[in-house]
């Protein structure tokens, strides 16, 4: 039976940056809204983003000509041809007048000479498109929109880990939640939900990602029988520093720094003669790989990105937080010397199958930034895009999901559905509880993150992501055996990490299947077995459905509007 | 292609050290202990790197908290060998130590382990109305910002709230409604930020007695900021605001 049960007409799940600005859209349209999340709000990853969010606001001189047809082409360019066109010229057009709105409630940009927002070059952008505050664009903007969600004094419950849906035939009438603080099951009701749980950077060893982004909503959305869409894109940043693999933001290379290997060469001359070091992510991070592989990078597996040419004035005054980084975390002040830096995984373009409008497949779930698919970045993500889709597509969630709470359809009986997903999480969290495990979880953590790092990298091969794929189900199998070594309730870290690494295993399984499926380098995906695009075999979103027995691959359509695939030459 | 394999084994252990680590659960225990690791020391190791260490080997009991591991969050904030830090971005090598004591933020509330009650930090934070306040229409594009403009708040927007200097100021252990250095610091920020239309209620909501005037000028908070924020001088700013405030309310 259920004990007590949080009623709301929509919660947020996860407080980044698509769920702060979805709670405020759904609260300012007069929606009982609260946000639910693993971290208090303000720890959320999108406050690590550095370089910056993009518009086409034609604020600098060399981008008066910048529209957002322009920011559209290079973003579907950048996509590989495999991101939705419709969906892209949504994103583009609303661009603007969602950084503007930032703006106006305090995001403090820096600025040009006159005062307007400032933006800079950033990798695949044909014109300075990028708004930044310096190099904490991430942490500026996730201040003013918690700054916002205080205003209205929208409810938080925070240290909430989301264990399961509660669905009723094809709605979605609630969750239930681990109360991290108290260790105790708690359960919601909720007429809409709004899944804004970020990336599953974690499934990889190598991760510039935030160590709570496992992809935990995803596997539970997929759970759920929601399907995932495109997980095999997966984004390596070609610039993450050495060992810690902490961000260094393009906006180095933006602001002019250069890549060298250890014969003192820029080396990007050879992949993108004319782009150099601004070419799209994926380009750049192959070519750093490249050069690792064939012996010219340094001992460690690494080459530099110089930035001293650019001066101690600019570097202070641009990138004062990732000389704050090197220096804290590398001991390298880039004011003096390079910046040791290798390729590491940084985003999940793919994530829950949505469309424009953030629904999913399941009435009354809704979905927006890194852990949902649109798609807008198909099979890869321009840098400064992925903050923009978190605020264009969540204040689009928050809209949608006050729309629908508000049209008086009925719905289906919650109670349950409700008592199911309740007995289900507590099936499942008692069974970790009983007996002793036979193998620590940890073991299997790093497993997974050395396969996926290992094969279902930057270059992938028909026999390496064989063996992943094997390998993540001897893993499925293994982590039966996994169960909890300490069984207190209050702030149990064995009991999160564990029931995190169960999605993880779903999730990356999806990834590497998806990615042995694909028989074509597209983007991000490149394989050595098969070079080239394949547009008229694989011009098609891949779908991944749960079954018991691994993920169901079925395929539908890329949506193309304006422009045709051809070569993509930088 | 001569290799795609990347070498993500885990470096070799260098060395060890002696971790303390304050435990305590305040519903079971009655009174804190500190526990003892050693713990293989990889080249390069944080604090919070040597607690997952410990946490994933050695006592999948313990207790914290953390998330970027990039020192952005403020999740990991602790006292570490007799200072305020963040976890993530305390080399081990940068302590000088063989022998780490690790505890809870002091002086908020102890919820288990390193992990300690927010709520008392982020009260004083709704408080002073942490949010850009306008009465103006807002212009179709951009509030227009000089680069001078923006430059007087760069400092005092690089807070992350991760409440060390709360932690460590002594006028919030002895007077529990002082606003304390980040909810000044925060109001400061909108104050000093030339959008903002609110400056007279911004004043009275810290010059009350809660407010700037509890502040001792000791400078802990200075000495605790990971991101080398100046409290104090945001809040001398404040004082010398809110005295001229009320020096022109008299000369009416």
């Amino acid at each position: 039976m259920v004990k007590e049960v949080h009623k709301h007409q929509v919660i947020i799940v996860g407080g980044g940056m698509a769920g702060l600005r979805a709670a405020l859209e759904s609260c300012d349209q007069g929606v009982d809204t609260v946000v639910l999340s693993q971290v208090h709000p303000i720890r959320s990853h999108s406050g690590s983003a550095q370089g910056g969010i993009n518009a086409p606001l034609a604020n600098a001189p060399e981008g008066k000509d910048d529209s957002w047809e322009r920011h559209a082409f290079d973003t579907v360019k950048g996509s590989d041809f495999l991101a939705d066109q419709d969906a892209v010229e949504i994103m583009t057009k609303e661009a603007s007048a969602r950084i503007i709105e930032l703006e106006h409630m305090g995001a403090p940009f820096s600025r040009t000479d006159e005062g307007k927002i400032a933006q800079r070059p950033f990798g695949g952008a044909g014109f300075p498109r990028t708004c930044y505050a310096s190099d904490k664009t991430g942490h500026v903007i996730m201040q003013a929109l918690y700054e916002q969600l205080v205003r209205r004094q929208v409810k938080v419950y925070a240290e909430y880990f989301v264990v399961a849906l509660a669905a009723e035939g094809d709605t979605c009438r609630g969750l239930v939640a681990l109360n991290i603080l108290s260790g105790e099951l708690e359960t919601f009701e909720a007429d809409a939900i709004i899944f804004t749980t970020g990336g599953a950077g974690r499934i990889y060893a190598r991760s510039s990602n935030a160590i709570i982004n496992t992809g935990s909503g995803m596997a539970v959305a997929y759970q759920a029988g929601v399907p995932l869409k495109d997980m095999e894109f997966i984004q390596f940043h070609p610039t993450s520093l050495l060992d810690s693999n902490i961000l260094m933001t393009e906006g180095a290379r933006g602001e002019g720094g250069y890549l060298v290997n250890n014969k003192g060469e820029r080396f990007m001359e050879r992949y993108a003669a004319k782009a150099m070091e601004l070419a799209p992510r994926d380009i750049v991070s192959r070519s750093i790989q490249t050069e690792i592989d064939q012996g010219r990078g340094f001992e460690g597996g690494y080459v530099h990105l110089d930035l001293r040419h650019l001066g101690r004035e600019k570097i202070l005054e641009r990138l004062p937080g990732i000389r704050d980084i090197a220096m804290n975390f590398a001991g390298v002040d880039p004011i003096l010397q390079p910046i040791p830096i290798q390729p590491a995984q940084h985003y999940t373009m793919g994530g829950i199958d949505c469309n424009a409008d953030a629904e999913t497949l399941l009435k009354g779930l809704l979905t927006a930034g890194e852990c949902a698919c649109v798609s807008v970045h198909g099979a890869n993500r321009l840098g400064g895009n992925s903050l923009l889709d978190t605020v264009v597509f969540g204040q689009r969630a928050g809209k949608k999901a006050a729309q629908y709470v508000q049209n008086k359809h009925p719905r289906a009986a919650a109670e349950k559905a409700l008592n199911e997903a309740l007995a289900k999480a507590e099936k499942k969290i008692n069974a970790l509880a009983e007996g002793q495990t036979s193998e620590p979880t940890f073991q299997l953590r790093s497993e997974l993150g050395e396969t996926m790092t290992n094969n279902v990298g930057i270059f992938r091969d028909k026999g390496p992501m064989t063996e992943a794929v094997q390998k993540i189900k001897d893993l499925k199998r293994r982590y039966q055996g996994c169960r909890l070594t300490y069984k207190g309730k209050k702030f149990n870290l064995d009991l999160v990490r564990t029931l995190e690494l169960e999605g993880c295993l779903q999730v990356a399984e999806v990834i590497a299947q998806g990615a042995l499926a694909r028989q074509e380098s597209r983007g991000s995906h490149t394989r050595l077995d098969f070079p080239t695009r394949d547009d008229a075999n694989w011009l098609k979103h891949t779908l991944a459905y749960f079954t018991a027995d691994g993920p169901q691959m079925k395929y539908k359509p890329v949506i193309i509007t304006r422009w045709q695939p051809e070569a993509r030459k930088y | 292609m001569a290799t795609t394999e990347l070498k993500v084994q885990e470096k070799q252990a260098v060395s060890a050290v002696t971790m303390k680590v304050f435990r305590f659960d305040p519903e079971k225990d009655k009174t804190s202990r500190y526990d003892t690791f050693q713990v293989p020391v990889r080249p390069g190791m944080s604090v919070l790197e040597t607690l997952f260490e410990v946490l994933d080997k050695q006592d999948s009991s313990l207790a914290f908290r953390y998330a970027c591991r990039g020192a952005v969050c403020g999740s990991c904030a602790m006292y570490i060998n007799g200072s305020y830090r963040l976890a993530c971005e305390t080399q081990l090598s940068s302590l000088g130590s063989k022998e780490i004591t690790v505890g809870p933020l002091p002086h908020l509330p102890v919820i288990r382990d390193l992990v300690v009650d927010m709520a008392p930090f982020f009260e004083k934070y709704d408080r002073v109305m942490p949010y850009l306040k306008t009465q103006s229409e807002p212009p179709e594009k951009e509030r227009l910002q000089s680069p001078k403009q923006r430059k007087a708040i760069n400092e005092a927007i690089d807070c992350i709230l991760c409440s060390c200097c709360y932690s460590a100021c002594p006028m919030t252990w002895t007077h529990k409604e002082y606003l304390g250095p980040s909810a000044l610091n925060k109001a400061y920020r909108f104050v000093a930020d030339s959008r903002d239309e609110a400056t007279a209620e911004r004043l009275k909501v810290v010059s009350g007695e809660d407010g700037v005037w509890c502040c001792h000028t000791i400078f802990n908070c200075v000495e605790a900021c990971p991101k080398k924020i100046n409290q104090t001088d945001a809040i001398e700013i404040l004082r010398r605001k809110t005295v001229s405030q009320k020096l022109k309310f008299w000369k009416r």
